[in-house]
């Protein structure tokens, strides 16, 4: 017995983000915070070319902006983002690690000053080296388990 | 210079003008001459926590300088305890006082005061975050001693985990560029981004776990407390304790010049036989946290 179907369709019109790491297609729908009517197609842990998995994430009729595509990149930093308009990829670049990141993010650190009943905005700047990491403006500590401390 | 939140935010230069300043000021700080440079000023002191020698030296810079003192220790006659904002209090404070003192046991809270104030802010400790004007204080007696704030092998002893004090002025030390040395108790070793920058920086000494290990090499003994609530059974922090008591024969097989340097308030990591040694500091390096927070208090406030 054979079946022929496709996991995912192909958009006309979007924007598709491919080659998030393998089960972070979640932690990417958190960052981004979209509350949208439009079609949404998630793929977990799908075949890579390159090989592995990989996650995929299709929106339909929604462009995502170059500030929102780079905050992709705090979980998934290797991620693609293709716009595609009349069926064809017309813009594709890689997510770019935002350097600051405002009011996403929660401080791992319990004791920290954001974390408390203030009227101020989680702040976190990338550290200058290539590690990665996000420091709090507040209290200048590493955030830790990035993923888990997106609060969008 | 407007606020002193964080020994990140200064410079070798910022530090060395602070220093020469608080040279200038050691005289007004003993009472020997007098200088109301900043009559008039009111300073707003607010500790959310216990403190004696920061609180103190504070009031006593701004008393000597011949400005006044508000504030409050401990929140319990403070609208605080109603529920009060951080932010609020401090947009209260900075319209009574041209510069606030805040002491919180929140990390950050003193970032987050610069936001809300019309006044410089001086961080006189965040939780277990930052203490900047400590720092100032202990590179104070270290130049006051040595000459000088590079080429020195530095020793760091005791809680390196926990204790601010100790990761503030690696950091401050390494600006200059010194040997530093981390002896600790298993369990209680520097955060490891603090030895990634010593590494980096090239002046990282050796890690240890006795100060037996790095004595006869150490121009500076910088001790800290080992708290009895880091260890969950008694009897480990008693064993470990006592591997890290400096007393008279370990001080004296150090070189000469060297010095004893610790933040207070010490309990029994240094014997009281120590105190009447010529290598111990420690009570001048607290006496030297007049002239340094009049030197930051004539700059924030004055724009010396």
């Amino acid at each position: 017995m054979s079946h022929k179907y496709m996991k995912v369709e192909r958009i006309d019109h979007g924007t598709v983000i491919d080659h998030i790491l393998p089960s972070r297609a979640f932690d990417v729908l958190r960052v981004l915070g979209l509350s949208t009517d439009k079609t949404m197609s998630i793929l977990v842990n799908s075949h890579s070319k390159k090989g592995g998995t990989k996650d995929i994430l299709k929106f339909e009729d929604v462009e995502l902006s170059a500030e929102e595509a780079n905050l992709v990149a705090l979980v998934s930093p290797q991620a693609t983002i293709n716009i595609i308009v009349g069926g064809k990829v017309v813009k594709k670049f890689n997510a770019e690690a935002p350097k600051v990141v405002r009011g996403i993010l929660t401080c791992s650190n319990p004791n920290c000053i954001s974390n408390q009943n203030e009227p101020i905005t989680s702040e976190f700047r990338l550290s200058p080296d290539e590690s990665h990491r996000y420091v709090c403006a507040y209290c200048e500590r590493d955030i830790i388990d990035l993923a888990k401390r997106i609060s969008a | 210079m407007r606020h002193v939140i964080s020994v990140h935010d200064l410079s070798v230069e910022v530090i060395t003008d602070v220093l020469d300043r608080a040279e200038g000021m050691l005289a007004i700080a003993r009472g020997e001459a007098v200088n109301d440079c900043l009559r008039g000023k009111v300073l707003g002191s607010i500790f959310f926590e216990p403190s004696t020698r920061t609180r103190l030296s504070f009031e006593t810079a701004m008393n000597r300088l011949g400005g006044g003192v508000v504030g409050f220790a401990g929140t319990e006659a403070t609208s605080v305890v109603k529920g009060e904002t951080l932010a609020d209090t401090i947009r209260m404070v900075s319209g009574y006082a041209d510069a606030i003192v805040l002491r919180h046991p929140r990390e950050g809270a003193a970032k987050l005061a610069t936001e809300f104030s019309d006044v410089p802010i001086i961080n006189a400790g965040d939780g277990a975050g930052q203490h900047p004007t400590q720092t100032m204080l202990d590179l104070f007696t270290i130049r006051q001693h040595m000459g000088r704030l590079k080429g020195l092998n530095i020793s760091l002893v005791g809680d390196l985990r926990y204790g601010r004090t100790v990761h503030s002025l690696a950091y401050a030390l390494s600006m200059f560029g010194n040997t530093i040395n981390l002896v600790s108790p298993e369990g209680l070793e520097m955060p490891s981004e603090v030895i990634e920058h010593l590494e980096e920086s090239g002046q990282f000494g050796i890690a240890c776990h006795t100060p037996e290990e790095v004595i006869a090499t150490t121009d500076i003994l910088y001790v800290t407390r080992i708290q009895k609530e880091r260890f969950p059974d008694p009897v480990e922090y008693k064993k470990v304790a006592g591997k890290y008591m400096i007393d008279p024969p370990l001080v004296s097989q150090g070189p000469d010049h060297m010095i004893v340097m610790h933040p207070l308030p010490r309990i029994n990591e240094i014997t009281p036989e120590v105190d009447a040694m010529p290598q111990a500091k420690y009570f001048i390096q607290a006496a030297n946290g007049v002239p340094v927070r009049m030197a930051l208090l004539s700059m924030v406030i004055g724009g010396v």
